[in-house]
């Protein structure tokens, strides 16, 4: 194990490297929720539509990514892109891990639409509110409300499943933080640096979320 | 004496899979006519409601409102739904909308009032409702009875003719009855079309203009209330009063 003093200074004379580092690991989970928040909301509405055929679609999607792990979707999904369109490396990890947490995140809201008690569908429909309408403005704010802890959680499970993207040559923590140690034969210390990293980012995206949370919550108190 | 046919009901027949739940139900409520249904737990009170509101699809029969009969194919039902407001049990009011959210919500997004004209014709319901001082606050933090009369005011938004209540005291504490049953007394005096599934067998007795009695899916008998509670024909219906206590 690296000296306290040791870790601390690695830790401040290489800042800027590991700062960059980490606003490319911020711009990569955010990215890469904001579209598998659009997928999964996609997705969910696929699976809850009265038609079998879209939603037999939206399961084979969910069992898709779930039953494959994370790094061969990343591998065949940026060969995949890559080798049809010219498309810059950022681009072709940040939809590889959106495809990815589409998936859950489409779950999660399936499960939170329908947790919805069915009487405010009805409630809205008995008003004149088409389906879209009732979906739109009754049931989807609530579940969306609903879905912050699970999502919350799942941003945290992708802000640590971007560092995966060190494998197709993105330049974020963990790959900096790897190279760096292989580069000064000092492992370790990267290593734990970039744990603190991790650990700091995961605090504040908790914070976040709690942050969001309450000021939803406000019609429950 | 107004003589309009606001609702007519002809030969209906709905069925839950083997269950025939409302059998041949023949109906007419004519302007300003308060309907009460009574009947015994699962007798098809709520399902004939639901198939007038078209939450339920009929199986047969024809549902005639206003005069026109209404099918999906020939008939936009949301906006026949628009002509028919719902009061449900369980209120089910809009829980992250203030109260006058709820009340604005269908003016604005379905028939498109300004928000401006909504938020002042909300707030002379409100005051009608007795809650002209609850606008911003959010449902979480009224009694049922106030929930309810929420709901009432929120239907009546939509300018209803006729207005379907589905047991709207059922789950009230009983000191809450009183308040949400003398907003729909008002209501039927101001001449609202209305029917109303209840056991509060006082408000039937005062309010009604009609009495219907239902038993396993059928209409048992139909009258004035008071030769109905009085001098009830049919056998069945004496039997389901007497297990009512009456007041
Ligand atoms: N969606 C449904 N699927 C299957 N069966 C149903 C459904 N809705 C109602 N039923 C059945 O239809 C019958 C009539 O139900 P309904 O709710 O109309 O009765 P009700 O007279 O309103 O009773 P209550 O006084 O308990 O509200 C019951 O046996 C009920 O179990
Ligand atoms: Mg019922």
């Amino acid at each position: 194990m690296p000296s306290f003093s040791h870790f601390f200074e690695t830790l401040v004379s290489n800042k800027g490297l590991f700062i960059d580092a980490m606003l490319l690991t911020l711009k990569l989970t955010a990215v890469s929720i904001l579209f598998g928040i659009i997928i999964g909301l996609f997705f969910a509405l696929l699976k809850i539509s009265r038609s079998k055929i879209l939603s037999f679609i939206s399961d084979a999607y969910v069992y898709l990514v779930r039953g494959t792990p994370l790094i061969v979707q990343i591998f065949i999904l940026y060969f995949g892109i890559s080798g049809i369109f010219l498309i810059p490396d950022f681009w072709a990890a940040a939809l590889a891990l959106a495809f990815h947490n589409g998936a859950y995140i489409a779950e999660i809201f399936r499960g939170t639409i329908q947790s919805i008690d069915k009487g405010q569908m009805e409630a809205g429909r008995s008003l004149g509110m088409s389906k879209g309408l009732a979906m739109r403005r009754i049931i989807l704010p609530q579940a969306f409300r609903r879905a912050l802890p699970p999502l919350g959680n799942q941003f945290i499970i992708g802000l640590k499943d971007s560092s995966l993207a060190a494998f197709i040559s993105m330049n974020e923590l963990f790959n900096v933080a790897t190279t760096l140690g292989s580069n000064n034969f000092d492992e370790m210390t990267y290593l734990l640096i970039v744990a603190v990293y991790y650990l700091v980012l995961v605090a504040l995206l908790t914070i976040i979320v709690r942050l969001f949370e309450n000021r939803l919550a406000v019609s429950d108190r | 004496m107004t003589t309009r046919e606001m609702i007519k009901i002809e030969n209906l027949n709905k069925s839950f899979g083997d269950l025939h739940v409302l059998k041949n139900i023949n109906l007419e409520v004519f302007e300003s006519d308060v309907v009460c249904l009574i009947g015994a737990s699962g007798s098809g009170k709520s399902t004939l409601l639901r198939c007038l509101n078209f939450l339920e699809k009929k199986d047969n029969g024809n549902i005639i409102i206003e005069g026109e009969e209404i099918t999906r194919s020939t008939h936009d039902i949301n906006e026949i739904r628009q002509k028919v407001g719902m009061v449900f049990q369980h209120f089910n009011l809009f829980p992250h909308m203030t109260v006058l959210e709820n009340i604005i919500e269908a003016p604005v997004h379905v028939k498109k009032v300004s928000k401006q004209e909504a938020i002042e014709e909300a707030k002379v319901l409100l005051s009608k409702v007795g809650l002209g001082d609850k606008a911003d606050v959010y449902p979480s933090k009224l009694s049922g009875g106030q929930k309810q009369r929420v709901a009432i005011a929120r239907a009546l938004a939509m300018k209803p003719d006729i207005m379907l209540f589905d047991e709207p005291t059922s789950a009230l504490d009983p000191e809450l009855v009183g308040e949400v049953l003398a907003t729909m007394k008002e209501l039927a005096e101001d001449g609202m079309t209305m029917v109303v599934v209840t056991h509060e067998m006082g408000f039937a007795r005062e309010v009604a203009d009609w009495i219907i009695y239902m038993n396993d899916g059928m209409i048992i008998e139909k009258g004035h209330p008071e030769e109905f509670f009085e001098n009830p024909k049919e056998e069945r219906t004496r039997e389901f009063l007497s297990t009512t206590q009456l007041k």
